[in-house]
């Protein structure tokens, strides 16, 4: 009888843990339903909810879970009669996809410098590398204003690009996935005849790119999110990106502007859905030690 | 035999270079050149750039707004990092016993996806004075008949504070379980099962073997807290604008207006200083680092 009170209480417990595990967690999907839901609301019966909290009505903000009128015209209005949103979704997509390409072509090289050629002064650079990852924009930004107008640049997706494909964040993960080779592998290699340059295409590549990929799924999130760099580098509103897009609009349109967050979103889920473990993985390397 | 090795670590040093000579060149250009640049304005004018010795630091630490953002901007720092680091730790032990934590860790992940501007419009529904938080306390004070109406206004007083807090460990708890579980799971689980044969109970367990393995861990998770601490900025800039309720007026909102205004010895002069301040944090904290293990 105890043995069985005792296997009673361990998977209760077990239960509880899970139970009290998943509140924070449906809170934190709250805001997702929110989204979700107003984004096919009926403005008129949005407008009736929302009053109180925007408009200075009496009462509280209310909200249905299932709308009265649900609809797509938000969908309809923002995909085919906006053609403004789609300028800046493209302008985000060029702006994270040139710059995640820039990270890659400049970034894997330096870090596999990093993890396979130590030499005398490697460590401390890389020190500084890591320094320079971890200053606020706000501490760069006078520095890159006064190197992006020198270069007359400001203005231009380019101030935006290039300071981004010099950051020396996606070089500290390519070199965590790097550092795990065996360096007998690359003698190993240099025996048989080959190349740096083919030890490198060939071998470190292929085995390293859980490093590489991570800092692709960091990046990506961190830049289809960017918004100091352009509030700050781009004049002319049709070369913003999405993210500084959603705020302009007012919150008469909050159905409107719920259904372009709903459609910002996508892809950042979707890039977190399908490379979660990536995501995991980019998170442990930034904690590992050098 | 000499002179091989002297010409392999030759050779090494050559390929070094050249797999670096990328980025090397675009950090000089882009980051380190202009820093310097910076270093130099921070002693001069702004229009003239005449030399004015200290004349800039003496300036932002007599600025209000400097004085008001920098204390905010700590303020904010130590209240959240032992926040998170402790809410991040509550939720990893429990989970590392379960084999299924993987949906949990990505519920728990997803803030992190959610790009700042689709959260905004939630977050002002949910804090504004007839907002879903008031509503919910209200409720509750009427259930429970503790207390009447709430009718705080979360993003006008000092409340917001608190708001920027709780939609910082929104969006970061996620990141803190991984690496907090990470470091749980990489104690070899032998050490755990002797201490249990030897007879120590699930808190003796936790508290001598599992904690004291996690100091690296620890470290880590206090340096990208910090790190991750300045993008709060986002939220704080587009739920309240460049000039919000004074408790969360920060650096970064200041530095921001500086740049407009084009008051770019002061800025200069704060970038030293901010970034010395960063430069000593890392490099002490990366001595501790160092001598815990």
């Amino acid at each position: 009888m105890p043995v069985t009170g005792k296997k009673l209480y361990q998977s209760l417990r077990k239960y509880v843990t899970a139970g009290l595990l998943m509140i924070p967690a449906v809170l934190i999907c709250l805001p997702v339903l929110l989204i979700l839901t107003g984004s096919v609301m009926d403005s008129l019966e949005m407008k009736q909810y929302l009053l109180p909290v925007f408009g200075g009505g009496e009462g509280y903000i209310q909200w249905k879970l299932m709308p009265d009128y649900p609809t797509f015209e938000h969908y309809g209005r923002l995909l085919f009669m906006t053609p403004s949103f789609f300028v800046l979704f493209w302008n985000s997509v060029k702006l994270v996809g040139c710059i995640l390409i820039g990270q890659m072509i400049v970034g894997v090289p330096a870090a596999w410098a990093f993890a396979a050629y130590p030499v005398r002064g490697s460590r401390a650079l890389f020190a500084l590398y890591v320094v320079l990852m971890l200053l606020p924009f706000q501490v760069t930004m006078l520095s890159s204003f006064l190197v992006l107008d020198r270069l007359s640049l400001m203005n231009t997706h380019a101030a935006i690009i290039l300071p981004a494909v010099f950051s020396t964040f996606p070089i500290f993960l390519s070199y965590g996935g790097f550092r795990a080779l065996p360096s007998q592998l690359m003698e190993a290699a240099r025996i048989d005849g080959a190349g740096e340059l083919r030890i490198f295409v060939k071998i470190a590549l292929p085995l390293g790119k859980s490093g590489i990929l991570s800092a692709i799924m960091l990046g990506f999130l961190e830049y289809w999110n960017l918004m100091e760099q352009p509030l700050a580098f781009l004049e002319d509103k049709a070369l913003w990106p999405l993210s500084l897009y959603l705020p302009e609009i007012s919150w008469t349109q909050a159905g409107f502007a719920l259904c372009a967050s709903f459609i910002t979103l996508i892809p950042a889920a979707f890039v977190f859905v399908l490379g979660q473990d990536y995501l995991e993985q980019g998170i442990v390397y930034s904690g590992l030690k050098e | 035999m000499q002179e091989k090795r002297r010409k392999l670590y030759h050779k090494r040093r050559v390929h070094f270079l050249l797999f670096l000579l990328p980025s090397l060149a675009g950090v000089t250009l882009f980051v380190l050149l202009p820093f310097l640049d910076v270093v130099k304005r921070s002693f001069q004018t702004a229009v003239t750039g005449e030399f004015t010795g200290i004349k800039n630091y003496g300036v932002i630490f007599q600025n209000q707004a400097f004085v008001l953002a920098v204390k905010n901007t700590a303020r904010f720092t130590v209240v959240c990092i032992p926040f998170l680091v402790l809410l991040g730790l509550l939720v990893a032990f429990p989970l590392s016993t379960f084999k299924e934590a993987g949906v949990v860790k990505s519920v728990y992940l997803f803030p992190l996806a959610m790009p700042t501007a689709t959260i905004v419009l939630v977050w002002k529904m949910v804090f504004y004075r007839q907002g879903f938080l008031n509503l919910l306390l209200t409720r509750l004070g009427e259930i429970t008949g503790l207390w009447g109406e709430v009718a705080v206004d979360y993003l006008g007083t000092g409340a917001s504070f608190w708001v920027l807090v709780g939609s910082y460990l929104w969006k970061n708890t996620g990141y803190t379980v991984v690496l907090w579980l990470a470091g749980i799971l990489s104690i070899p689980s032998e050490f755990i099962e002797a201490a249990k044969v030897d007879g120590a109970g699930r808190w003796k367990c936790i508290r001598y073997i599992i904690l004291p393995n996690l100091k690296g861990s620890f470290y880590t998770i206090v340096i990208l807290s910090f790190l991750n601490s300045f993008k709060i900025y986002r939220e704080a800039y587009l739920v309240a604008g460049s000039y919000p309720q004074e408790d969360i007026y920060l650096l970064q909102h200041l530095f921001n207006n500086w740049f407009v205004n084009m008051e770019f010895d002061k800025m200069a002069a704060a970038a030293v200083c901010v970034g010395i301040v960063l430069f000593g944090a890392i490099m002490l904290l990366q001595r501790i680092w160092d001598r815990a293990d």
